[in-house]
């Protein structure tokens, strides 16, 4: 008799756990500020848009990999620069604190100004 | 306080171009002491690689960056040639041919073969110059000012730059270095500027040189044990990061490379520590947005959640490596990590004298005085622990570990060790130092800039009351006891400063003399480097010289056949020798060759080797069906040369056992031991490398004495039948035979119940060659 209940009650915590949980990080990340959460946007775009490649590439086959790598990690390496870009633009980082939000940008720029440049080379 | 300011930026200022000068001499150092072979010899290429590296230079430089990148070889490798383009590491051919292109643009005519001599020692000045910034992010400029010097000089390093030996790792090092600089100098400072240049020096690297594979699992792993002793921060993040990615796309634009980029086994590290590093970031930053409660809530629900998931991922992907038999690794990486594996799967691998493990004492001859420094810099390195340090530490450790395994790689120790030991013996240096700085009477009055600024108002009481002292004692140097004595009760009440500073302080007489001791060290050091530069790794080997009692003789044997070849042959005539020959062959001679050192294809290097241990009839056929004009052989019996085809017909005979199944290697051995005197075995007897090698050997001293196996051969008398002799240099050294043209009829025994179609099929196609196989 006190087994069910408890797994169930045990369940049901966890699924009120999981709830109460979400309920944080949703109340936690809305405190951020909103030049943080573009860049969150934009992070969030490069992911979906490197698995949508990847399902397509499922779908069709792999030849010509160097067009399915060169996309694919475009799409990753531009989402892990914004991440950095991200982390150095957040005034919540002490490391970070002396380094100015342009300087960080530009470096970003960069960064992508080369990537791409490279994408474009081994696009095919 | 403005006078101490004024004093310091001075006494940097000074630092810092006082540092820029020793760079200068340090560069000038490493440049200069790899010219021995030029002054010795002449400026001419070394070796077996060097030469192939310098005729794909001459190629880029006559015809142009785009027919390089699409040149398909038909000079080697005959019938099958082979696609340069797609097969070697441009990196080293581009240097050289833009640095030429750069000087005869300015209207300084060198000609090629001038700038691939010299690319070796230029290179190493600016590998020098990476170190110093690489240790001193690591330590400081002392530090780095000290690796500098001692790397311009590691006999290990000298060994593979000197000037003529233009091979890929005299710019690899250089990538290495650098690279490694610039991924340090990101993760201390966090700037994504310096991670992009890191990409990119690491893209310098994967073009120069196929141990980049080593960059690019040693900074996973240094990345882990970050994570793991709970160093993670964000700069790690972008130091990693970005340099997965940008580096496995520019890894990938490599031809040699291309896919295995993301599909070997060598890359596989970078991609789960890629992963795991997300990981790591994203929980730091949820346990920063949440509170502890809901933290461990979160943690309980993605363990149980997601250890599921993460298990089934890594099943898929331990099923996917083991699909593959050697678990995705290449051959050569396989035989770096199972030290045992080369010698049981690849003989060609495992027959290379480079690929052999080192013994102790060539430890001692390749890094010298650095072998005992090395553990001393890694004590310092924990003292204080950062980041940085603790990649120099695993760095030495791995390089330490590979240098076991294969003699080659002592050359990617060589700058670790040189890193450590600049470290240990700047660090002693400073301690020294200080120690006589802070004893001399005449010196401790200029309160130093370490004694610190707060504690000045105490240290000048101590002074005034030090001066009267001092102008007693200034002249009494010797009574050094006495004056000790004096001062233990006037530094007692200082500050605290002064008191830590007094730990670190060694006795007067204790500290001179290690400090002359450590120069002595570093004299034995430098003389050593200088007489193996000298005496040890400047041998061109492609000429020889020996000192006699009657003067200097020089072979140049060698030089002497290749030159005959290229102008006694037709040019499209095949000559076929041993592996070892055929990047010289096609370099010199311009002739094509069968096989050559890429030893890319073992079945057809096995068809030469078994050729090569097949009676006279049988390695004529297979010749003949590869249209074979000549045959090339090294012979150093007459003069003592030690690495001549005799002494390497065993690795041949294993080769070619190890495809054609009828060469058996205890047919050329008697009671296992390899002879060539009238005890050998008839099949070694009669095979073709034995005639080749001894035929009229007989009539240079009569009794055709061996000097390098030390005996008189066993058949002294034959004749060749199916070969002629065309052409022996002057010392014996090389011997060229032409394969004889099949005969017009035969004569002698030929079975009755064949003789009608026998007759008809060699009047027909006396001109068909018969393939053997």
């Amino acid at each position: 008799m006190a087994k069910p209940s408890s797994a169930s009650s045990s369940s049901s915590s966890t699924t009120k756990d999981a709830q109460d949980l979400l309920r944080a990080l949703w109340s936690a990340y809305s405190a951020t500020p909103s030049n943080l959460k573009i860049i969150d946007l934009y992070v969030a775009f490069a992911v979906f848009s490197a698995l949508l490649q990847v399902v397509y590439m499922a779908l069709v086959g792999t030849f010509p990999f160097n067009s399915f790598l060169s996309g694919v990690l475009s799409c990753v390496g531009t989402a892990v620069l914004a991440v950095c870009l991200r982390i150095q633009v957040n005034k919540e980082n002490k490391e970070f604190k002396d380094l100015a939000p342009e300087r960080a940008f530009a470096d970003f720029v960069l960064c992508n100004v080369v990537l791409h440049l490279v994408i474009m080379n081994f696009l095919g | 306080m403005a006078a101490t300011d004024a004093q310091t930026s001075l006494r940097h200022a000074f630092g810092n171009v006082l540092a820029f000068f020793i760079l200068i001499l340090i560069g000038v150092l490493a440049f200069s002491i790899r010219l021995f072979s030029v002054i010795k010899y002449e400026s001419v290429i070394h070796e077996f690689d060097p030469y192939f590296n310098y005729r794909v230079t001459q190629f880029l430089t006559k015809n142009g960056i785009y027919d390089f990148w699409n040149w398909f070889d038909d000079r080697t490798w005959y019938p099958l040639g082979r696609v340069i383009g797609g097969t070697v590491y441009p990196g080293l051919t581009l240097t050289a041919g833009t640095l030429w292109w750069v000087l005869n643009s300015l209207n300084i005519p060198l000609s090629v073969e001038t700038v691939c001599v010299f690319t070796a020692p230029i290179f190493s000045a600016f590998a020098s110059w990476a170190t110093y910034l690489l240790t001193k992010e690591v330590k400081g400029a002392g530090a780095g000012l000290t690796a500098a010097v001692l790397l311009a000089m590691v006999p290990s390093y000298i060994s593979r730059s000197v000037a003529g030996s233009y091979d890929n790792e005299a710019v690899a090092i250089f990538a290495l270095i650098f690279t490694f600089y610039l991924y340090i100098k990101t993760l201390n400072t966090g700037s994504l500027f310096y991670a992009t240049l890191n990409s990119i020096a690491y893209f310098y690297m994967v073009c120069s040189w196929g141990g980049y594979t080593f960059i690019i699992n040693l900074i996973p792993m240094h990345v882990l044990l970050c994570i793991v002793t709970g160093r993670y921060s964000s700069r790690l993040y972008i130091a990693y990061a970005p340099l997965v990615v940008l580096g496995t796309l520019l890894a990938a634009l490599v031809p040699v490379v291309g896919f295995n980029a993301v599909m070997t086994s060598e890359h596989f590290a970078s991609f789960l520590v890629f992963i795991l590093i997300h990981v790591v970031a994203l929980v730091y930053y949820i346990k920063g947005i949440l509170s502890p409660k809901m933290f461990k809530v979160a943690v309980t629900l993605v363990v149980s959640g997601g250890l599921a998931v993460g298990f089934a991922m890594i099943a898929v992907l331990v099923a996917m490596v083991a699909a593959s038999p050697t678990m995705g690794w290449s051959g050569r990486s396989l035989s770096l990590l199972d030290p045992t594996y080369a010698s049981k799967y690849i003989p060609i691998i495992a027959s290379v004298s480079e690929h052999q493990p080192p013994t102790w004492p060539s430890y001692f001859m390749d890094i010298n005085v650095l072998a005992f420094l090395v553990p001393a810099g890694i004590i310092a390195c924990f003292s204080p622990l950062s980041d940085a340090s603790s990649f120099v530490i695993l760095y030495i450790v791995t390089s330490v570990y590979f240098s076991g395994v294969m003699v080659r790689l002592m050359l990617v120790l060589a700058p670790a060790a040189c890193i450590l030991s600049g470290i240990a013996l700047s660090q002693a240096f400073d301690v020294f130092t200080r120690s006589i700085k802070l004893q001399l009477p005449s010196l401790s009055v200029d309160s130093h800039v370490n004694a610190g600024d707060a504690s000045s108002e105490s240290v000048v009481p101590d002074d005034t009351v030090k001066t009267d002292k001092t102008e007693d004692t200034h002249k009494e140097r010797t009574s050094k006891k006495s004056k000790k004595k004096e001062k233990e009760p006037v530094e007692k009440p200082p500050s605290k400063s002064q008191i830590k500073k007094r730990l670190l302080v060694l006795p007067l007489e204790t500290s001179i003399i290690a400090i002359v001791l450590l120069v002595l060290l570093g004299a034995f050091y430098v003389v050593h480097s200088v007489w193996a530069a000298a005496e040890a790794y400047s041998a061109p080997s492609i000429v020889l010289t020996s000192h006699s009692h009657d003067g200097l003789h020089v072979f140049d044997d060698f030089r002497e056949a290749y030159a005959w070849l290229s102008h006694n042959t037709e040019v499209d005539d095949k000559v076929a020798s041993w592996w070892d020959y055929g990047y010289q062959t096609t370099a010199m001679a311009n002739r094509t060759v069968i096989v050559d050192n890429n030893t890319w294809n073992n079945t057809h290097i096995a068809t030469v080797g078994t050729a090569m241990s097949s009676p006279e009839k049988a390695a004529w056929e297979i010749f003949n069906s590869l249209d074979v004009k000549y045959v090339l052989v090294v012979f150093g019996g007459l003069v003592g040369y030690p690495s001549d085809d005799i002494n390497k017909f065993l690795w041949m005979v294993r080769i070619g056992g190890g495809v054609f199944p009828h060469i058996k290697e205890p047919d050329y051995l008697r009671d296992g031991q390899y002879r060539i005197d009238n005890m050998a075995t008839p099949t070694m007897l009669n095979c073709l490398m034995y005639k080749l090698s001894y035929y009229r050997f007989v009539e240079t001293d009569g009794k055709a004495y061996d000097r390098v196996r030390r005996t008189e051969i066993g058949k002294k008398y034959f004749k060749l039948t199916h070969f002629e002799e065309v052409f022996t240099t002057h010392h014996w050294m090389v011997r060229i035979y032409k394969l004889k043209p099949p005969k017009n009829r035969i004569r002698g025994k030929t079975k009755k119940t064949k003789s009608k179609a026998s007759s008809k099929t060699v009047s027909k196609k006396q001109g068909i060659k018969k393939n053997p196989f």
